[in-house]
């Protein structure tokens, strides 16, 4: 088996195994706790976490510095970069800052409009975009060479993820945009969170058509419901977000007391229908404020026990 | 055209009421057919400023002209035998008139009146909306004619991002995609394999990023 970085996500999906990954928001402060008690909590039933980058644009404690607190930890973290607040310089060197602590993994996103956070009025950067951070990493990676084309001492060994929203309009070019992100150097794909099934399942098969699934380890998005009104607001207000009337039916049609356990319901049936679906690599199980709940959707999805693999 | 909005005349009005004598001036250009500095918004402010002052029970001078451009020498000449008559200037031109009188006439405060929003287009009587931002390095060609710099909130190259959603912007449900009428232009165009190219990072260089930009044509300077 041939890998590209020591990530230990990496091998495990070469390895052929359904990967399993999750993500921790950084909290609104500095305590480190906030990190480690997540991390805790589903550090045995994930092969990797996520930190995301400052999500919705509210301020919070760095990505970065998040994930070496994993890193200490001896856990895998998936450094989230968004690229709305740093140009090129502080891209790349936030990159060679997690490439001194061995951070592994990093998922190349655009990132939320400014408008949504918590500064409204601040500037957003966008110098470059999330396709062109993603061939970025693998110039610093593959080639040792800065974007200024300068040589890198010890390039980062980073497995380089993107992001994919197969719900997105318009429809027709969610693959093709998937073509070009694998084009631009993903190795790996974390959807948009997944309620409408046939959609995604359509998606992919397009995806299938163009044996794309054979370049790319495509790991499906799920997020549990906590209630009905999480359903009608990701339903609503999230943009790009696709959630069957069928779903919010189904969490409504149960007393509020038993709701969280629809929606855990939902979601292990989501990952043990798309278990079944020809490219389909792993899970990236987004469990909102809710990473308790990590290790029973996952063994109840019959993901568990994690596989080891040697590093 | 430069796309301006009136300022608020009480705006307007902090920043004059200790003077005495006070001369409005429009511009003929973008600020006239965007009817926010020309002709007719120049004697509207100057209204609004005399009754001010007559109900503060201040005596003072007001008068109002409209230039041709405020953007060139030649017409901002025609006010140099006046300008010492007054004590402070009202430009109802965008910022470049505002500042080009100000270069000029260097010991007359010189106030903008109007607020300087974009480059656009009118789209129907009494809507403007941005097309350029003027980045030094026209791609429309690759782009089916639409700017992602100035028509996606997120100036992807490589769009539309996630929030994309029935054709609109995820920050606002009234501003539509850039990306979207990218691609529906592309595929009118019979191009939309065109998609699949990647846009390569963009040098900001001949944007503001590489500081205030000046163009000299050697073959027109005299």
């Amino acid at each position: 088996m041939k890998t590209n970085t020591p990530s230990k996500l990496e091998k495990i999906l070469k390895a052929g195994h359904m990967a399993v990954t999750s993500e921790c928001g950084p909290p609104r402060g500095s305590d480190p706790e906030a990190i480690t008690k997540k991390a805790e909590m589903i550090k045995n039933h994930v092969d990797a976490i996520n930190i995301t980058d400052n999500q919705t644009s509210v301020t919070r404690l760095c990505s970065l510095a998040a994930c070496i607190r994993l890193k200490l930890m001896g856990l895998e973290p998936v450094l989230q970069m968004v690229v709305r607040d740093r140009n090129r310089i502080a891209l790349q060197s936030d990159i060679l800052g997690a490439a001194s602590f061995d951070i592994y993994n990093i998922l190349c996103l655009s990132g939320d409009h400014q408008q949504f956070g918590d500064n409204p009025q601040g500037q957003n950067v966008f110098d470059i975009d999330s396709m062109q951070l993603i061939q970025m990493v693998r110039l610093m990676r593959d080639e040792g060479k800065f974007l200024g084309g300068d040589d890198i001492e010890r390039p980062p060994r980073m497995f380089v993820g993107a992001a994919a929203n197969p719900f997105a309009d318009p429809f027709e070019i969610r693959v093709p945009r998937l073509a070009k992100k694998i084009a631009a150097g993903a190795e790996f794909i974390q959807t948009q969170c997944i309620y409408n099934l046939d959609k995604f399942e359509l998606w992919l098969k397009q995806a299938r058509d163009r044996g794309l699934h054979e370049r790319v380890f495509i790991l499906a998005g799920v997020t549990p419901f906590k209630s009905a009104g999480m359903a009608k607001y990701m339903k609503n207000r999230v943009p790009g977000m696709d959630v069957p009337d069928e779903v919010v039916k189904r969490m409504s049609g149960v007393p509020k007391e038993k709701q969280a356990e629809e929606g855990i319901k939902i979601c292990v049936e989501s990952i043990q229908r798309l278990k079944e679906v020809e490219g389909v690599s792993g899970f990236h199980i987004m469990a909102i404020e809710w990473e308790e709940k990590v290790p029973e959707i996952v063994e109840r999805a019959g993901l568990y026990p994690r596989p080891s693999v040697e590093d | 055209m430069i796309v301006a909005k009136k300022k608020p005349v009480e705006e307007i009005i902090e920043e004059v009421k200790n003077y005495e004598k006070i001369l409005v001036v429009g511009c003929n250009e973008c600020v006239t057919v965007c009817e926010a500095g020309g002709k007719k918004e120049v004697a509207v402010l100057a209204s609004a400023l005399r009754m001010y002052f007559m109900n503060q029970g201040k005596d003072i001078r007001l008068d109002e002209v409209t230039l041709e451009r405020q953007c060139d020498h030649e017409y901002l000449e025609e006010i140099r035998n006046i300008i010492d008559q007054y004590d402070a200037v009202i430009s109802l031109a965008c910022g470049v008139g505002v500042q080009f009188m100000a270069e000029k006439y260097f010991s007359t405060p010189i106030l903008p009146g109007v607020d300087t929003c974009f480059m656009g287009a009118a789209e129907e009587r009494g809507v403007w909306s941005e097309r350029c931002q003027g980045c030094g390095h026209c791609i429309l060609a690759r782009t089916g004619g639409i700017c992602p710099v100035s028509r996606c909130a997120k100036r992807l190259f490589n769009g539309p991002c996630g929030g994309s959603t029935k054709g609109h912007c995820e920050i606002d449900k009234d501003l539509v995609c850039g990306w979207q009428l990218i691609i529906d232009r592309l595929k009118e165009l019979g191009r939309l394999e065109d998609y699949e190219i990647i846009a390569p990072i963009k040098d900001w260089s001949t944007e503001r990023a590489g500081g205030p930009r000046k163009v000299v044509r050697e073959d027109v300077r005299q």
